[in-house]
């Protein structure tokens, strides 16, 4: 489903961080964007894929979609990645050494800190990225900032012919605020040049431009001392002054209007001197920065003083009511907070799996088996470590479930010689890093059951395409890769390839009881659509026959949210032992009939109900 | 209310929270405030909660509300309602949909769901406005109404005219898909007509 092009005029629009970038990125004639999705930046390059008048796509993971981004800039073109902060990680090979060859047309890279981890696995700080690369880093503050500096970084990446990172935080990325655009330019690419000695990274050629990059930092450095974007916010009450940039300086802006600002947009290299001059210009110096203490640690290289982590938070967001009470620690005042009435406890309310999950078979298996250890990964079926199935014994990063469960068989004592080891990982996973974690489990014949759920999209993130959905960006039709076969061309054994429908729960059972069982690397391939993308259908949802459920709550275990539990009751058995029973209800509006629930239900009390009205409605 | 207005929407994922509060800001641009809007919803298709800030004003820096600072809180789940209530200001005002989404952790019995949320806001001096935005949802034949319903409702909790909300919730959905437009116009009188009713009883 192309989607059509149907731009706004240049105009005062409402737009997230991202959409803003997005908006920016087209306008400056950018030719090619490339991104793995990651929360919070995955609407960059999704909002970009729109304006079909340059190339978008999923890159397999972001290394790949930085050296995409990189060939377009050696050929000329203007050229864009976008990745959330453990994807700089992965796409860090390439930066480092590109950050020695340079760049042609100017390179962007809108980098996203999960700063607070409403959804990652750590929280890091990619301005020390900036540091290690060389390479310049500007940190807008809000919708409107992302825009212009987005337009300023293509400018300066082209001056200083450096890939540049647009630091954002979750609070840029996805807050909403009005931003004035304009209309987009057209940049004809200058054409590729051959040079070796530019672009052939050998230690012969490299060596050389060691110097020249050092020649660039010295450069921004004096930048970085005159730039437009570093600006001071004068403030009558100078009893202390704020360094700050990014999401931050808003939260400062709000709780301390009267108070100077040094205001960080082109934060790296950071202008010493001109700090330098505005910390004499005020009482005390305060580094409010999200999350590491970075500049404040230049800044007392450079024989500043300052105050910085010491009196505020090392984690998480610098929020109003977080800086008001350290601040007036550091002044000697106290600040009452708000009134407000006391927070209430309430049950723990976690993302989970949805109705009708393929993923929930899968992990109410695992659940029902002994002696197991699992190895988990990073998507939508990282949440069987939650409740009913509590599924799940590691969680790492993108295909560390491979490596770590060839380690775990290799590594075990006579402890574990038991336990049979099981990897999870979905598609998209497997295919931005799980390949080579499965050819080295298979090269050195590791002991582990890889449970490959493909559920034909980058679910997590909202159901994007890639390479196993046999869609590209725009939903048109592409080669799709057989993951039996690809499986096999990386070494494992055919008859150890099974491919399974995840809601027949004994086909599931047995297939993996067989394969744990057998010394050998084997991999089971699950087959059912996400619940959320078009390619799964809904049928006839069930009801529960209240006379005939025993209450023995084996649905439940199912894990499946449209079972509530209506009753419980205990019952003393004749053995004496006491039972807990759980009566049930299937709300059969958000039911869509995937039948897993009716399986273990041995007095077969699940039956068909009559399809409702409101099933169109709540999905989507 | 004050010269900043600050609303926090909150309730499950998949509950169309964002989207009201994007209904909302739509209404606030109108009028030409500047307005900032945000969300926590870590993973938020999937049952976890959700919350979504709107703050509209002159001037807007910070988009985000901190504990005794929003003038309207906006639940459209119950437990969701006592769960964000230290957010409200002392005066502030709940609009709360008397609707229960459980989690599986309550359905295992790990977690009790609260007895009477509402009752029990209304024991900590909260002005709270409760109503089964759900049931009239359903009753005008589809579930995801409810978003336009608890619209309808707070629009006479707003600093400015219900029908600058009623336009926007009309522009928005009949933008989408003309065909609703009169069913979100019934949703939302419905939700208007609700709160008052319950204001009466109250
Ligand atoms: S059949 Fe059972 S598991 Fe499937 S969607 Fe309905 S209630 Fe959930
Ligand atoms: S599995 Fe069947 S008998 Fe057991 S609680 Fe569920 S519906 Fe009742």
């Amino acid at each position: 489903m192309p989607v059509s092009q149907t731009l706004p005029a240049p105009a005062r629009l409402f737009l997230s961080g991202n959409d803003a970038v997005a908006r920016a990125v087209w306008e400056a004639g950018t030719r090619v964007a490339a991104a793995y999705p990651g929360t919070p930046s995955t609407e960059i390059v999704e909002v970009l894929s729109r304006y079909l008048d340059l190339y978008t796509e999923w890159s397999i993971n972001e290394k790949v979609a930085l050296e995409v981004a990189l060939g377009a800039s050696m050929v000329g073109a203007r050229a864009f990645c976008a990745m959330k902060h453990v994807g700089l990680n992965v796409a860090s090979d390439a930066l480092m050494t590109m950050t020695v060859t340079g760049t042609e047309g100017g390179l962007v890279i809108a980098v996203a800190d999960d700063v607070g981890m409403s959804s990652s696995q750590n929280e890091q700080d990619s301005r020390y990225w900036g540091r290690f690369a060389h390479v310049p880093v500007l940190e807008p503050s809000d919708s409107q900032e992302a825009y212009s500096m987005t337009l300023a970084a293509f400018e300066l990446s082209e001056r200083f012919r450096v890939p540049v990172i647009l630091r954002l935080t979750t609070r840029i990325c996805h807050v909403k605020g009005l931003v004035q655009t304009g209309s987009r330019i057209e940049v004809e690419p200058a054409g590729f040049v051959k040079d070796p000695r530019h672009w052939v990274m050998v230690p012969g050629n490299a060596k050389p431009r060691l110097p020249k990059m050092l020649e660039r930092d010295a450069a921004l450095r004096a930048e970085t001392e005159v730039s437009p974007l570093n600006e001071v916010i004068e403030g009558s009450d100078r009893r202390i002054g704020f360094v700050t940039s990014g999401a931050a300086f808003m939260h400062v802006r709000d709780a301390f209007p009267d108070a100077p600002v040094f205001k960080l947009g082109l934060s790296c290299p950071a202008p010493i001197e001109r700090l330098r001059a505005f910390a004499a210009s005020v009482d005390a110096l305060l580094v409010v920065e999200e999350t590491e203490p970075l500049i404040e640690t230049e800044l007392k290289a450079a024989g500043i003083a300052c105050h910085g982590k010491d009196v505020l938070p090392r984690l998480h967001e610098l929020v109003p009511d977080v800086l008001k009470p350290a601040v007036a620690r550091l002044q000697g005042e106290v600040v009452e907070p708000p009134e407000h009435v006391a927070a209430q406890q309430v049950f723990p309310r976690p993302p989970t799996m949805c109705v009708a999950c393929p993923h929930l078979g899968v992990y109410y298996t695992l659940s029902q088996m002994r002696n197991i250890i699992i190895s988990g990964d990073i998507g939508c079926y990282t949440l069987g470590a939650g409740h009913p199935w509590n599924a799940l014994d590691t969680c790492i990063s993108m295909g560390a479930s491979m490596g770590t469960a060839l380690g775990m068989d290799k590594g075990r004592g006579a402890a574990d010689a038991n336990k049979k080891i099981v990897a999870v990982i979905g598609d998209s996973t497997f295919m931005h890093m799980g390949m080579q974690g499965l050819l080295d489990i298979t090269w050195n014949r590791g002991n582990v059951t890889v449970l490959l759920l493909d559920n034909r999209a980058v679910g997590m993130t909202g159901g994007q395409d890639n390479p196993g959905t046999g869609r590209d960006i725009h939903g048109e039709e592409r080669s799709r890769v057989d993951f039996a076969q690809l499986c096999e061309a990386l070494g494992v054994r055919r008859e150890r390839i099974h491919v399974v429908d995840p809601y027949q729960l004994p086909v599931l059972f047995k297939t993996i009881r067989e394969e744990t069982k057998i010394e050998e690397p084997s991999v089971i391939i699950t087959n059912r659509p996400c619940v959320l993308i078009d390619d799964y259908k809904p049928t006839q949802p069930y009801m529960v026959q209240e006379d005939r459920c025993t209450g023995c709550g084996n649905c439940v275990e199912v894990g499946c949210p449209a079972i509530h539990v209506t009753r419980r009751d205990k019952v003393v058995k004749a053995s004496g032992k006491e039972v807990d029973l759980s009566f049930v209800r299937i709300e059969t509006s958000a039911c869509t009939g995937c039948g897993l629930c009716v399986q273990p239900c041995a007095p077969e009390a699940i039956q068909h109900a009559a399809p409702v009205q409101t099933l169109q409605f709540i999905r989507k | 209310m004050s010269q900043i207005t600050n609303i926090l929407v909150c309730g499950v994922g998949g509950q169309g929270v964002m989207t009201a509060t994007e209904i909302l800001a739509e209404a606030a641009i109108s009028l030409g405030f500047d307005v900032k809007k945000t969300e926590v919803a870590g993973m938020s298709q999937r049952g976890g909660v959700v919350t979504s800030q709107l703050r509209f004003g002159k001037e807007i820096r910070s988009p985000q509300i901190g504990p005794g600072e929003a003038d309207l809180l906006v639940a459209f789940e119950s437990a969701e309602a006592l769960r964000w209530s230290h957010m409200l200001k002392p005066g502030g005002v709940a609009l709360v949909n008397t609707g229960c989404i459980v989690p599986p952790v309550v359905n295992l019995g790990l977690f009790p769901y609260p007895e009477d949320p509402v009752d029990k806001m209304r024991a900590l001096g909260l002005t709270v406005h409760a109503f089964d935005a759900t049931s009239i949802a359903l009753g005008l034949g589809n579930i995801r109404l409810g978003n336009t319903v608890m619209l309808g409702a707070s629009s006479d909790l707003l600093p400015f005219p219900a029908g600058v909300l009623r336009d926007a919730v009309l522009a928005r959905f009949g933008a989408r898909k003309p065909q609703l437009v009169e069913a979100n116009r019934e949703a939302f009188e419905a939700g208007r007509k609700a709160v008052a009713g319950e204001a009466v009883a109250a």
